[in-house]
């Protein structure tokens, strides 16, 4: 028998293994075109970890968190792209996607953190609404998002000036760039879970839960909630634009069709049937749902040929269709998401 | 006798109802301050006036010298105020420690990038924090059940629970909101032992009640409210004789 | 895909005996004649928001998909019986009562599976739900009817009159009638009838209601039911004064009605009337007038911002709305 610290230690070991080998076994397996979903998977996670911080952790719905995404690409083909004719490296708009981002949720927050729950949710709603209106129309009188066409051929993402797409030469295999990104993505997503993991088991994170449990409480025992959401927010929206800039680097086109409520709500999706608040269950639910509707893409159809002969069901329908029951199925019957924190549960089951 | 609490004229009002009324008090430093009244009389009220959870409308608070900020809780807990609730508000999914140890928020640091690094001087803190939240439940006298969610503690350990975190902050002024409430005669004893023992170790006790006997046994002062003004003043011995409080809650004359 | 109810309030030149002129006057009671269309359409929606609100402290998501979902029952059964010969009116009022009555049903459905075994629980939950059912909706609506934008088969008499220099249509002033007549006829439902009172007596309190004798459930369930009649008429009067309908019409005119209830004051049915007025006016003018304002930077396709811009202000820094009562909390 191993006692707890060795298995923990093999687990993660294993997990870490399972990290490196993914694309490979997908690649193998399901052909290059998985290993991309298995990037677009990893950028979904990483929303979904931002996310989580402001409504699992906060408890504070936002309907429009898909903006701060749209800010994040959307910064990145304007300083790297041929729309301005300006190519600033990863490293430096990354980290300035982040504080844009962070920017617009502060602003967002600042006169809007202190409205009620549901209140808050559609304020929160109206404002992605208003980036992507703004994001569609802002190409008259000067151009700067190029409306609805979007900016393309915005230059992929590139380590020291090498192109990741091209892949690389090691010990005479090659890499191909597509499991770059995925690397790189997994790094960048492993760092947003090791922050968001140190949030939860600090003073922070336990004026998180405060709040959500009883704001009132909260402000006796001397928590500034204000700033407290606020940082949430911010967090949150900072997250959310790192993944933006890497999504219009591994995409080399934005436009703001991919930004719109659906997309907002996919991620809340993924946070609240993953398991709001539960880091593991967030992942979890951010690959299920970057990965099932791909799958019902490649399934539906000849499944519907199969049965009834021809395509009833437009998978792209039947994936929303799904969504939305699944929305409803779990909010009647694990309102605490599908791999809850354990004190979680307990906490949305009691409340009945 | 230093005065730690001068309330002058304190006024509150919502919508046609004028809560409170010129309501002037003074609390000194390591006493037993009652406040007592019919229901209604805007005892909570002002508990909430003070505390900053509402903003007054007329009237000034200065507490400990400085005038109190006003309406913002957080800051009157940092000033040194600190309150339980009329209907135990405790964060009932975190337990016990957890409860305490957000009690200390307003006394700590730690902010994203201490929690992120956790350099030496936030796990220290942390570590401090932690010490401090078992050293409070042990002494309010519930250390066994510190890894039970407070959901799950009974009645009484919720009350003391409360006061633990309220004791969390290092008040200067503890304000504590019907603590006996629902209490039997053994709980309301072990209660009163408590409050005596927090004034021994230097607290100074603000308390809303409503058992007149824990009042008159365990009040350094009393003050009355009703109708939301303050009808007396005084010693517990004084207050019970006054015709005016007789009046307040018996609605006339005995006999 | 384009959107419903994005510019189509630019302003319209009003042709007068040769020539087209341009007369700021003529624009303005234009704007302001299809702001009262638009608003009164608004109102209907906001009412069914506002009691919901007042009766369950839910805001009901589903609510513009309801409208949705009237709009193109209508329509279905419009298509067919056009031909038949039937007078226009008659047709109308034909697919009206369908309208309603699957209205009706849809609406008791939505309540019953998805938000009463929600009602205990915290607010994220039935909102969530409440997203969920948008999207069944939605999507089944889609398989249904289609992605296309159905044709409204032209009933009522298209005449126009022409008053102090604007455009006014048989058709807008049938659509204030009606809309007046019903909210009429709510307010009386609501204040002088016996359901009215139980309903009143729900929204305040209904633990207490339910001592008195009030059957909360049914009261629940019929105040669903009549929110969801109004978005039936008021998705009739949409796709009639549009002359389409579509599948997705109801996001965002369900988004606007619910601000405009929230800027009445939102469980306050004459705010969610006012409300709905307001922005109906709000939007017309803004759309008209916004190329003027901002120099040309930005044109009416802005004009759904109106709307976001307004519910922000509103719940900033009036939340209560113009005609609800101040929140006061008590610890």
């Amino acid at each position: 028998m191993m006692d707890a610290r060795r298995k923990a230690n093999l687990g993660a070991l294993l997990i870490a293994a399972a990290l490196v080998l993914a694309p490979v076994v997908v690649g193998m397996s399901f052909g290059n075109a998985w290993v991309r979903i298995l990037d677009f998977a990893v950028l979904y996670v990483m929303l979904a970890l931002g996310l989580n911080i402001v409504v699992g952790f906060a408890g504070l719905l936002d309907l429009g968190y898909i903006a701060f995404y749209a800010v994040g690409a959307y910064l990145y083909a304007l300083l790297a792209s041929p729309h301005f004719g300006l190519h600033w490296p990863i490293w430096a708009i990354l980290p300035l996607g982040a504080l844009v981002a962070g920017l617009f949720g502060v602003l967002l927050g600042a006169p809007t953190l202190r409205l009620r729950g549901d209140y808050l949710a559609i304020v929160t709603l109206g404002f992605g609404e208003i980036i992507r209106i703004f994001l569609n129309n802002l190409n008259a009188p000067i151009n700067i998002t190029n409306g609805p066409k979007g900016i393309a051929r915005i230059d992929s993402l590139a380590i020291a000036g090498k192109p990741l797409a091209k892949g690389i030469e090691v010990f005479g295999f090659t890499i191909p760039g597509l499991y770059l990104y995925y690397y790189l993505f997994v790094a960048l997503a492993l760092g947003i879970v090791f922050v968001t993991i140190r949030l939860q088991d600090s003073r922070i994170g336990r004026a998180w839960v405060a709040i959500r449990e009883d704001e009132v409480a909260a402000k006796a025992c001397g928590i500034d909630t204000r700033n407290v959401k606020l940082l949430a927010f911010a967090m949150g929206a900072s997250f959310g634009g790192v993944a933006g800039g890497l999504f219009a680097g591994f995409q080399e086109f934005v436009s703001p069709e991919s930004f719109g409520l659906m997309e907002s709500i996919m991620v809340l999706c993924m946070v609240v049937i993953g398991g709001m608040g539960h880091i593991p269950g967030v992942i979890f639910g951010g690959v299920l749902l970057a990965v099932l509707p791909e799958v019902f893409r490649h399934t539906a159809a000849p499944m519907q040929q199969w049965a009834f002969g021809k395509v009833v069901l437009d998978p792209e329908s039947l994936r929303m269709l799904l969504f939305g029951i699944a929305l409803i199925a779990v909010m009647l019957y694990r309102p605490a998401g599908l791999w809850p924190d354990p004190r979680h549960r307990r906490e949305l089951a009691a409340r009945r | 006798m230093t005065v730690l609490l001068e309330a002058r004229g304190v006024g509150k009002r919502f919508g046609g109802v004028q809560a409170l009324k010129d309501v002037s008090l003074t609390i000194n430093a390591g006493e037993i301050y009652g406040l007592i009244g019919p229901n209604g009389a805007g005892k909570t009220t002002f508990f909430n006036v003070l505390t900053g959870l509402y903003a007054r409308d007329a009237g000034e608070i200065h507490f400990a010298g400085s005038p109190l900020p006003l309406g913002e809780p957080h800051r009157v807990a940092a000033a040194g105020i600190a309150r339980t609730f009329q209907n135990i508000r405790l964060f009932a999914n975190m337990t016990a420690r957890e409860n305490v140890m957000v009690g200390r928020h307003a006394r700590t640091r730690a902010g994203v990038i201490g929690a992120v690094l956790r350099d030496g001087r936030t796990r220290g803190e942390e570590a401090a924090i932690r010490r401090r939240a078992d050293e409070l439940l042990h002494y309010v006298g519930i250390a066994d059940r510190a890894d039970d969610l407070a959901r799950h503690l009974s009645y009484g350990d919720q009350r003391r629970l409360e006061i633990a975190r309220a004791l969390a902050s290092e008040p200067k002024l503890l304000a504590l909101d019907e603590p006996a409430a629902g209490m039997n005669a053994t709980e309301t004893a072990a209660l009163r032992v408590l409050i005596e023992g927090l004034r021994a170790d230097g607290a100074t006790v603000l308390l809303i009640e409503h058992d007149v006997k824990l009042v008159m046994g365990l009040c350094d002062r009393v003050a009355v409210l009703d109708y939301g003004e303050k009808i007396a003043e005084d010693v517990p011995a004084a207050v019970q004789k006054n015709a005016a409080v007789v009046e307040a809650y018996l609605g006339g004359s005995l006999g | 895909m384009p959107f419903f109810f994005s510019s189509s309030l630019a302003p319209q030149a009003a042709p007068s005996g040769g020539g087209v002129y341009h007369r700021a006057v003529d624009i303005l009671l234009q704007q302001i004649f299809n702001g009262l269309t638009l608003g009164s359409i608004y109102a209907l929606v906001a009412l069914g928001y506002t009691m919901v609100y007042g009766i369950m402290g839910l805001i009901n998501f589903a609510h513009g998909e309801v409208v949705m979902v009237g709009a193109l029952s209508a329509v279905a059964v419009m298509k067919p019986l056009a031909d038949s010969g039937l007078p226009g009116p008659v047709i109308l009022l034909i697919a009206l009562l369908v309208a309603v009555v699957v209205c009706m049903c849809l609406g008791f459905s939505i309540e019953r599976i998805a938000y009463r075994p929600l009602r205990g629980a915290p607010r994220l939950a039935p909102l969530i739900t409440a997203i969920g059912v948008s999207i069944v909706l939605q999507q089944l609506a889609m398989l249904a009817w289609g992605r296309n934008y159905h044709a409204v088969p032209t009933l009522l008499p298209a005449g126009s009159h022409e008053v102090f220099g604007a455009q006014v249509t048989e058709l807008q002033v049938i659509i204030l009638v009606v809309a007046a007549v019903t909210m009429a006829g709510l307010m009386l439902l609501v204040n002088r009838t016996r359901l009215g009172r139980a309903m009143r007596a729900t929204a305040e309190n209904p633990a207490i209601a339910g001592l008195m004798g009030v059957d909360v459930n049914r009261i629940i369930a019929t105040t669903f039911v009549i929110g969801s009649a109004l978005a039936a008429l008021a998705g009739v009067l949409v796709s009639a004064n549009y002359g389409i309908a579509h599948y997705h019409m109801g996001f965002m005119l369900g988004l606007k009605a619910f601000t405009a209830a929230v800027l009445g004051g939102i469980g306050n049915l004459p705010g969610a009337m006012l409300g709905g007025v307001l922005l109906g006016l709000i939007e017309a003018l803004g759309a008209g007038y916004i190329g003027d304002l901002t120099g040309g930077f930005l044109g009416s396709h802005y004009q759904d911002v109106f709307a976001f811009f307004v519910l922000i202000v509103v719940l900033v820094f009036r939340p209560s709305g113009l005609m609800g009562e101040k929140v006061s909390e008590r610890a």
